[in-house]
């Protein structure tokens, strides 16, 4: 998964590459907003609630204030709340952060990304002079104002690479050798750190010409994080859905859905295979779960666990390709998983794969409520039956 | 025929020694695969599974004349494994690790691309040509030699295409899983290339998922090149945007990488296309 990081710590990051970012801190209380407060120049200062969603201004999260109290008043409100954006889910994100920076008299707003392109497998820069909207609904409708070149790996970015951009977005003066700056430094940053995505948006331009990172997004290969410390403790889980993050701390692939069918399969494919086979049924899948190479009944017994406290599972749907591992053994784990998960709900199971056969018959003799099925489709259309309380 | 590996196939494996190596290596052996040894730092001179352990890949292929080589190192080492594999004159590389960091792939890619070294992976069940060379992790006992080629971005799903067309007697040519990941190593199209040119594959399985567009350009490619028929099944069309699917490949972004987009490429490009998995074997039957 690519980790994710606030915005204030997006920005802590430009500012030691030094990349230009306004005069701000992140606060986690009232007092200490106050403080913040009296330490800047401006009167008037912008509060943005620190949450790992986009949408935030439109949700509420972002303020202009211009004196003591009602910045208190604001901190107060969004300190400890749900932030609930077009971008998270229902229930929102809880806000422990807000970041309190000077305002910046803004010319215009231009937009500015980085990620690993995998069609020329290559890192690419992607910019627009159409800053401060949604990227998606710029390449949309107006695709001819996003600008990319790709990064050769084993070269980095070539200065005339970024003129040539900047002059495509209508930059002069100062600002062409602002923006090569800029993008040679965000590139840096990127390969250092191991990001997967820089999102800029928006840079704008101030009143004086200059140019200024005024929102900072980036993701982190997670896959790198071993060797990234620093960014490591970036990490908030609070940001997360509580599930997978349980399921991530044993190993588990877990990604929580609608539905009302649980599933725990072996290999990403077919767990995705899985759920697209529920769906053809007539059911929806309550989760997306891969238990990895190994179905061992720890394992087993542990994905149980994640996939019963979602209170909409109905049905449970295993689904295990037995390869190096044989299905009886397989049965054997996921019998005495159930046995002390002690769980009332139809557990339906396809073993395929070796000795699959002995293995059923244990699941079907084990006295517990175990169905086991031989075909896939089968298993998915009983699972589908029977989370709908049907026999 | 087959592609890529066969009988006469000579593979080391980094890693040898560890756990992984060990076992896989084994049951490679077994089925008949010539693994003619292993590198192990600090090993050299042992002997494992009754093959000789080597300090470096280059001796490693100085004594044994091996032209492949599997790597089960662990990820934080893996671009210094492939590399050191690509440096001594391996021609294909087979990496099974998972987890390896972006950053190191789009450098080990442009590395290896440069020298024409082929590698499948990062992040596969390796390679397979049933009766003659396993060199991966899976079970070797689904397969049957056989007509249909299979390429597959995921593991078990690839299980599930070989047993199908084991139980309905059309067995495999050669079964290659590309991986999970973002930057892979071989293609869809390198490996549809191959079954094209290849006599003994008389049908192909195309196994996708979410994310990206590599079964995209597989599509565009099939229209133009490939005279065989295709089978494809895409997976991931309940899986939602901007969640990776366990493979770090799989997740649709930005609107790209859809299930239907994919699909609908692919029927295009004339692939026959199953909505079930369960049905890859039957309609492979059914074109030949």
């Amino acid at each position: 998964m690519n980790m994710k990081v606030h915005e204030y710590q997006a920005k802590e990051l430009f500012r030691q590459v030094g990349i230009r970012v306004p005069q701000g801190k992140a606060c986690r209380s009232v007092d200490e907003a106050i403080n913040v407060y009296s330490d800047l120049s401006n009167e008037r200062v912008i509060v943005k609630a620190q949450v790992h969603a986009g949408g935030r201004g439109k949700a509420g999260g972002v303020r202009v204030v211009e004196d003591k109290n009602t910045l208190a008043d604001f901190v107060k409100q969004m300190l400890g709340s749900q932030l609930v954006t077009y971008q998270n889910a229902p229930d929102g994100q809880p806000v422990n952060q807000v970041l309190i920076e000077e305002p910046c008299d803004i010319e215009s707003e231009l937009y500015l990304s980085a990620i690993v392109d995998r069609n020329s497998q290559r890192v690419v820069f992607m910019a627009s002079s159409e800053g401060g909207v949604e990227i998606e609904t710029v390449a949309e409708n107006t695709p001819e104002k996003i600008f990319k070149f790709s990064v050769e790996t084993m070269v980095g970015v070539v200065p005339y690479q970024c003129r040539e951009m900047a002059f495509k977005l209508g930059l002069t003066g100062k600002q062409i050798k602002q923006f090569t700056d800029l993008v040679t430094r965000l590139y840096h940053l990127f390969v250092q750190k191991d990001l997967s995505m820089v999102e800029v948006n928006p840079l704008v331009i101030d009143k004086s010409g200059d140019l200024v990172c005024l929102d900072g997004k980036i993701n982190v290969d997670d896959n790198a994080l071993y060797r990234q410390p620093e960014l490591r403790e970036y990490h908030d889980s609070t940001q997360e859905d509580e599930l997978e993050n349980r399921a991530q701390q044993h190993d588990l692939s877990y990604i929580s859905l609608d539905g009302s069918i649980g599933c725990m399969v072996n290999g990403a494919g077919l767990a995705m295979a899985t759920m697209d086979l529920i769906k053809l049924s007539g059911g929806e899948p309550a989760n997306f779960l891969d238990v990895g190479g190994s179905a061992t009944k720890e394992r087993v017994k542990e994905a149980f666990k994640i996939i019963l406290a979602d209170p909409n599972v109905k049905a449970i749907l295993v689904n295990i390709f037995g390869g190096i591992v044989r299905c009886d053994l397989i049965a054997d784990g996921i019998i005495s998983a159930v046995a002390e998960i002690e769980t009332e709900l139809p557990v339906i199971v396809r073993l395929e794969g070796h000795n699959a056969t002995i293995g059923n018959q244990r699941l079907e003799e084990s006295g517990l409520n175990i169905i086991a099925c031989e075909g896939f489709a089968q298993a998915a259309a009983s699972a589908v039956k029977l989370s709908k309380g049907e026999k | 025929m087959s592609i890529l590996v066969n009988k006469d196939t000579k593979a080391i494996c980094q890693g040898f020694t560890g756990a992984q190596g060990t076992l896989h290596c084994q049951q490679g052996i077994e089925y008949g695969t010539q693994i003619v040894g292993g590198v192990t730092p600090g090993k050299g001179g042992q002997e494992h599974l009754g093959k000789p352990v080597f300090n470096t890949v280059r001796e490693a292929v100085a004594q044994t004349g091996a032209t492949t080589s599997i790597i089960f190192v662990p990820a934080p080492f893996c671009k210094d494994s492939i590399l050191e594999a690509s440096d001594a004159g391996i021609e294909l590389i087979i990496t099974i690790t998972e987890g390896i960091p972006v950053k190191d792939m789009l450098e080990i890619k442009q590395i290896i691309d440069a020298k024409g070294v082929k590698m499948i992976g990062p992040n596969c069940p390796g390679i397979i040509t049933p009766g003659e060379c396993k060199l991966g992790i899976m079970p070797g006992y689904i397969h049957m030699p056989g007509k249909v080629g299979i390429v597959s971005r995921s593991g078990t799903l690839t299980y599930e295409a070989v047993n199908q067309t084991t139980a309905l007697g059309l067995g495999q040519s050669t079964c290659v899983g590309i991986g999970g990941d973002p930057i892979p190593g071989m293609s869809f199209i390198d490996v549809l290339q191959m079954f094209e040119e290849d006599p003994a594959t008389e049908a192909i399985a195309m196994v996708g998922e979410i994310g990206g567009s590599s079964e995209e350009l597989a599509a565009a490619y099939i229209k133009e090149h490939v005279s065989k028929p295709v089978v494809s099944y895409i997976a991931g069309v309940t899986a939602p945007p901007g969640k990776r699917m366990g493979h770090a490949g799989a997740i649709i972004s930005g609107g790209e990488g859809t299930a239907d987009a994919k699909y609908a490429a692919l029927e295009n490009a004339g692939v026959k296309t199953v909505r079930s998995p369960a049905e890859i074997g039957q309609m492979l039957k059914s074109v030949l």
